[in-house]
């Protein structure tokens, strides 16, 4: 049972909660229908024991006590007696009473273990399906959406919305239903005995609910405020327990604690509100259940001793009271009383479950409903063989060479060999927004080049590489991959063609042969360490207790910065593509060891087209060419040698005088 | 276990009052709640009595069949109790309202008071947490992972708080209400009551399996589940991998897999817990039948034999249904409280490992409170992050430093340089030998004098959110504006003050967010020159700063603070090549220590980065 949590964001949009049921009987029509169907039975079937102690109550009292003067006591389980209870008339004995009431309560067992069964089940399943549709289509949407979210957001999905609809599902939507159709029994109960005590019933119930109203709302603005209040503690904790090295060497601890011990007393303010209002919604409830209970007995009663009073009920309508009935109207009716207002309180304290339910369901929907990337690319990437004249054959076996496959719109087909020509022409693009990132960007990359990309932070350096395997789509100019425009080529071959290593490395639960493995599943053991190798990883990781089969968890937490820098770099390598992106690769590997893995780099950068993004001016020197840019603009290009000549920013950057980040 | 509880439940503290009063304010309430059928009914049975023709088969006259009648006296005889009194209807009306007004009151207050109660201890509970967590030193910090410590201080405490508010509102109350009904069911049945002996042993003994049987799965699974989520947060966080390697089809079949076995187990276990309501119903309705049947027929028996064995009216078996209800329905509400109880144990035992936790580092009995000044001198000294550990991150150091010195240290990654300057101020106990600063060992400083003397810009250095000012404030709570300056203009960060329009009252965000890498640096270094420390240690704090600046720092701190003693870890040689004394460690030793023209002579490892980064700085 997880912690009550009112989420800031507690709207759900118009049309969740149809949304959600419609799916929900869509999948499983027949499993839902006859578990509602049970629900009701159950319903039925508590609801009738009460008034089968009733009956058997009133079949006794006959029995035994009958009113005719002269006549004893006889056998309740035997014989017939007229008894009249709940507005209904009966012929019946103790024995038929009972059996009934066997059968009922036999099929009401069943009814409650058949739908809580199913729920549970329906439940689970509907879950598992949602959660795998959540992230089924979490993969497909594009870069932009992963970077316009906060990452605790995303998350926040899979974790505590998706279990508010669970909550809602399995427990609110069968507890509504039960207690919705308990008052709807006992008020048509309630009809029909008597209209005028049903109507002082329909008064308190309207102040039930005013209460739940009034109470709920303004548990609900508390809940918010205790919500953001958590927001700002959890944030403070955040970052003192991350700073907390620079606290201890500082000697901050009595500072930062008076920090803490204020917002903490904030929180403890609108947190013992919110709990206060939460806590006496029950015990308000249930006294109005009490008050309405006396009072409809002083109503029933003034209606019994002042004369010319009629009874309205929908079973008799209007007929004058006479005492000896009349109270036996009123006593089962005093009945129905307290099980109205249990109801009507089981069923508010659903409310909440349910506003948190459709609100995680609103935000999971939005996830859904976002539009995945899209792909119109028809050039795809296939394993070729060259005949004897050198024609590019397309095959089926796994060889290592590659085509790309381009068919025409005239029905013939044409084979470009795979080479890792990459030409940006005129190249603009900005995030969505007016201002342009990149501008009128030119870069020609031909097989086998390194190309480096220099700049300060925000320049629009990796914003270019994640225009070349199309994380993004560009605003104006054209990227071509040996020649074919890549809006034609099929994301899937053209990011296969593209090997990458990023600054941040983001290893995955596994093994380190299964990280490795990651550039390229279907690569051997073999070339998995071979990779390593080339890395210069193969070293460190035989030195680990489990060699290649250690596992990895928490994102690699048990491996250095640079030690986790050297498994993407082995990625990169297994994956064995011609093009290779490496944005910072080794900016945090300390220049000696930088140096060992530059050993591997370069044999892996040997014969691949590769961009170099770097902080280390050091890294690219042997670049064929470096692009030096500065707000979104190449502002100057050449090798090393011309740069240094040139006197220009580059110079600078190298010799110190400006700072890079 | 028993120990942790009692260890948490200190937390309380003022708010023990609260945590007294609200089972009270409960037990009054639940009184009231068993009371008031008991008065409801015989609400009814006196109108029933004053109204009806006939009693007990006999013809009599009515009492009640005006307005007036209400307040009169009418005799009222409980079956149940075997009571007779005299009562007027209006009598029992008031009494009715007076209790539910009663019961009300007593809802509302323990409300409030479980409310404040429960929040007041979970807000100790975190202050705390929070204490003890700055009371840590590096080791222990080391122990826990930061996002264990955060949630620990948010979701575990508010575990606990709702643990403990179902605590003091239910856990009195149930058990109370058992009882009630119990004593009452025996007092209405007699020897039928006997039959709920039988019945609630049945249902507690298959709750306690039902329960034991889906929590063992449920303990289980949630840790799947947890594992689940953790396979999404990689997923989202490497989302540019996935997609780089266009893994987004195999990551869809890892996470489908799991999800499906998973949902296996969900499934499971839920279908176990779907027999609780059947059980209940089951239970309730039985004892329903047998009370009925069987009340029934001995009603019968003892009226048309009163030497019968057992007797029983028609009211008592009413009352012995209604108990009968009770009685179940507490028996349920005590074993979902014991859930609640059971799942909140773990949360209980992680906090309590946190305030168990004992800070490996303290105050000696006697501290010295002052630093005569800047000797910095290592005897013999060997290190180790933990005990078990086989490797020494240092071994056998011996090194000597002058007040006023500047020392660089250059090592490649894991050579042990950040270990070897955490020593200096005691973020570190060392393992075997003795550190000196000022000739007296570290550990007979009194820590605060300590660290105040011995300045350290650490290496993954933060700003916290605020402004400049209240940043640099860290190293002097009292500075003045022109000591503020004086400090940023030493280590060249005044020009990132000025670039700002509010200047030093300057917002900064979360983590120092809104500033760069160098700019950071200098912040944290300015922050550390405000302490006026006697040794100031930059542990690679100007790796992002170029090398113009990072020389006129290094300038600056020697010619304005030229008293204090430098200690520099750099990667970068020409950050140190200066120093008066450079220390050169590889895996965990001393490699060479000597100036830079005598090191590039004679040290192997200092004349490779040399020539490795002379390629870059090359160009000169």
């Amino acid at each position: 049972m997880p912690p009550m949590r009112m989420k800031e964001r507690a709207r759900a949009k118009k049309g969740t909660v149809k949304r959600l049921l419609k799916t929900l009987f869509k999948l499983y029509p027949i499993r839902l229908s006859f578990a509602i169907f049970c629900i009701v039975f159950n319903v039925f079937a508590n609801l009738s024991s009460s008034i089968f102690a009733n009956f058997v109550t009133v079949c006794i009292k006959t029995a035994i006590s009958p009113e005719m003067p002269g006549v004893g006591p006889s056998n309740p389980f035997i014989g017939t007696y007229q008894i009249k209870a709940m507005g209904i008339s009966l012929n019946t004995n103790v024995t038929y009473l009972l059996l009934t009431m066997g059968i009922i309560y036999a099929f009401g067992i069943f009814a409650a273990w058949w739908w809580n069964r199913t729920m549970a089940i329906v439940t689970q399943q509907y879950m598992n399906r949602f959660r795998k549709e959540m992230f089924n289509h979490l993969q497909d949407l594009p870069i932009k959406y992963f970077d316009t979210h906060k990452y605790g957001e995303v998350m926040s999905l899979f974790t505590n919305d998706i279990d508010t609809i669970r909550q809602f599902i399995s427990q609110a939507l069968p507890t509504m239903l039960q207690a919705g159709l308990a008052v709807i029994f006992c008020f048509t109960a309630m009809l029909m005995n008597s209209v005028w005590l049903t109507l002082v019933t329909i008064v308190f119930a309207a102040a039930m609910f005013y209460v739940i109203k009034v109470i709920g709302g303004r548990a609900g603005k508390y809940f918010i405020k205790q919500q953001k209040q958590v927001a700002v503690v959890e944030g403070n904790i955040q970052e003192s327990i991350n700073g907390l090295k620079v606290i201890k060497v500082f000697t901050h601890e009595e500072e930062s604690t008076k920090q803490f011990d204020e917002i903490n007393d904030q929180l403890k303010d609108y947190s013992t509100t919110a709990n206060i209002h939460g806590n006496i919604t029950g015990p308000i409830n249930m006294n109005i259940g009490n008050f309405m209970y006396v009072l409809t007995a002083v109503v029933a009663f003034l209606m019994l001793v002042v004369p010319g009073f009629y009874n309205l009920s929908l079973l008799e309508g209007l007929s004058p009271i006479s005492i000896s009935t009349f109270w036996g109207i009123v006593i089962s009716f005093l009945m129905m009383t307290r099980m109205f207002a249990n109801n009507v309180n089981n069923f508010s304290q659903q409310i909440t479950f349910i506003v948190m339910g459709m609100a995680g369901a609103s935000r999971c929907f939005d996830l859904i409903d976002e539009k995945p990337e899209k792909d119109e690319g028809y050039v795809t990437l296939v394993h070729i063989k060259k005949d004897k004249d050198g024609n590019l054959i397309e095959t089926d076996e796994r060889t290592r060479d590659f085509a790309w496959k381009h068919p025409h719109k005239d029905g013939t087909t044409t084979y470009t060999e795979l080479k890792g020509d990459i030409l940006l022409d005129h190249v603009d693009f900005s995030y969505g927004g007016s201002k342009l990132v990149l501008q009128d960007v030119s870069i020609y990359a031909h097989p086998g080049q390194k190309i480096a990309l220099v700049g300060a932070t925000g320049a629009g350096k990796t914003t270019i590489t994640n225009l070349i395997n199309r994380f993004y789509p560009i605003n104006d100019g054209k990227v071509r991959y040996d020649g074919i425009n890549i809006n034609k080529i099929r994301k899937e071959d053209l990011r296969r063609s593209l090997g990458i290593v990023l600054q941040d490395v983001n290893l995955f639960t596994g093994t380190v042969m299964d990280n490795i493995r990651y550039g390229r599943l279907d690569a051997t053991d073999e070339e998995c360490i071979e990779a390593a190798k080339i890395a210069n990883a193969h070293d460190f990781i035989t030195r680990l207790p489990e060699g290649y089969q250690t596992m990895l968890s928490g994102d690699g937490a048990n491996l250095s910065q640079g030690q986790r820098q050297l498994l993407s770099i082995a990625r990169a390598a297994v994956a064995d593509a011609p093009v290779m992106i490496l944005d910072e690769a080794t900016s945090s590997i300390d220049t000696r060891t930088e140096r060992l893995v530059q050993k591997g780099m370069d044999q892996l950068m040997a014969g691949r087209t590769v961009f170099v993004i770097a902080h280390r001016l050091s890294t690219i020197q042997n670049a064929e060419a470096i692009m030096v840019l500065d707000h979104g603009k190449i502002i100057e290009r050449g090798n090393h040698n011309d740069l240094i000549a040139k006197k220009g920013y580059y110079y600078q950057l190298y010799t110190g005088a400006f700072e890079l980040e | 276990m028993w120990q942790k509880i009692k260890l948490i439940l200190k937390s309380v503290r003022q708010y023990k009052k609260y945590a007294i009063i609200t089972p009270i304010f409960m037990l009054f309430e639940a009184l009231i709640e068993c009371v008031m059928p008991f008065l409801m009914s015989a609400l009814i049975d006196t109108v029933d009595y004053g109204i009806s023709t006939t009693y007990k088969g006999l013809p009599k006259e009515r009492t009640i069949n005006t307005l007036s009648d209400i307040f009169r006296s009418t005799p009222y005889i409980n079956e149940t109790l075997g009571l007779t009194m005299d009562v007027t209807v209006f009598g029992l009306m008031i009494t009715l309202i007076v209790l539910a007004g009663l019961s009300l009151t007593c809802g509302i207050l323990g409300g409030r008071t479980a409310a404040k109660a429960s929040v007041g201890m979970a807000t100790n509970l975190r202050s705390d947490l929070y204490k003890k967590i700055q009371s840590f030193s590096f080791a222990n910090i080391d122990k826990f992972s930061s996002a264990s410590l955060v949630t620990r201080m948010t979701t575990d405490v508010s575990n606990v708080q709702m643990a403990f508010q179902m605590l003091i509102r239910i856990v009195i109350r149930a058990p109370l209400m058992m009882i009630f009904s119990a004593v009452m069911a025996f007092i209405a049945g007699g020897i039928m009551a006997t039959i709920f002996v039988v019945l609630v042993p049945i249902i507690a003994f298959g709750l306690f399996l039902i329960i034991r049987k889906a929590m063992k799965i449920f303990l289980r699974v949630f840790k799947r589940y947890d594992k689940l989520n953790e396979s999404v947060e990689e997923n989202v966080s490497g989302i540019r991998v996935v997609k780089s390697y266009v893994r987004e089809d195999y990551e869809k079949q890892k996470f489908n897999t799991a999800s499906d076995n998973m949902t296996g187990d969900f499934v499971t276990a839920e279908k176990i817990v779907a027999l609780n309501s059947p059980l209940l119903n089951t239970t309730i309705h039985v004892s329903n039948i047998v009370v009925i049947g069987l009340g029934s027929y001995i009603i019968y028996q003892s009226t048309i034999d009163s030497n019968y064995w057992a007797k029983l009216t028609v009211g008592q078996m009413s009352s012995l249904i209604t108990y009968g209800i009770q009685i179940l329905m507490s028996v349920m509400m005590i074993s979902m409280i014991m859930v609640m109880l059971v799942m909140s144990l773990e949360a209980i035992r992680r906090i309590a490992e946190v305030l168990q936790e004992e800070p490996t580092i303290k105050d000696p009995k006697n501290p010295i409170y002052e630093v005569k000044n800047g000797d910095i001198e290592f005897k013999n000294v060997s290190f180790k992050y933990k005990e078990t550990a086989e490797r020494c991150a240092l071994s056998n150091i011996n090194l000597k430093i002058k007040s006023g010195q500047f020392v660089g240290i250059l090592g490649s990654t894991g050579s042990g340089k950040t270990s070897l300057v955490n020593l200096i101020s005691r973020l570190y106990d060392v393992s075997e030998g003795s550190i000196l600063v000022g000739d007296e060992d570290v550990r007979n400083y009194d820590l605060k004098v300590l660290r105040d003397n011995v300045a350290v810009v650490l290496q993954k250095n933060v700003l916290f959110s605020g402004t400049i000012e209240s940043n640099l404030r860290w190293g002097n709570i009292d500075a003045t504006e022109e000591e503020m300056k004086r400090a940023c203009e030493i280590c060249q960060a005044m020009e990132i003050v000025e670039a700002k329009p509010e200047g030093f009252k300057s917002v900064v965000e979360q983590g120092g967010a809104n500033f760069s890498g160098g700019q950071k640096q200098r912040l944290c270094i300015a922050r550390a020159i405000l302490k006026k420390p006697k040794i100031m240690i930059l542990d690679d704090s100007t790796s992002a700063v170029d090398t113009k600046t990072d020389k006129l720092i290094r300038r600056g701190l020697k010619n304005d603070l030229p008293e204090m003693t430098k200690i520099v870890i750099a990667q970068r040689i020409s950050s140190i090549e200066d120093a008066d004394l450079i220390v050169v460690l590889d895996d965990g030793k001393i490699d060479a220590i000597g100036t830079h023209d005598e090191l590039l002579k004679s040290c192997e490892i200092y004349k490779e980065v040399y020539t490795s980064q002379n390629r870059i700085g090359g160009n000169k």
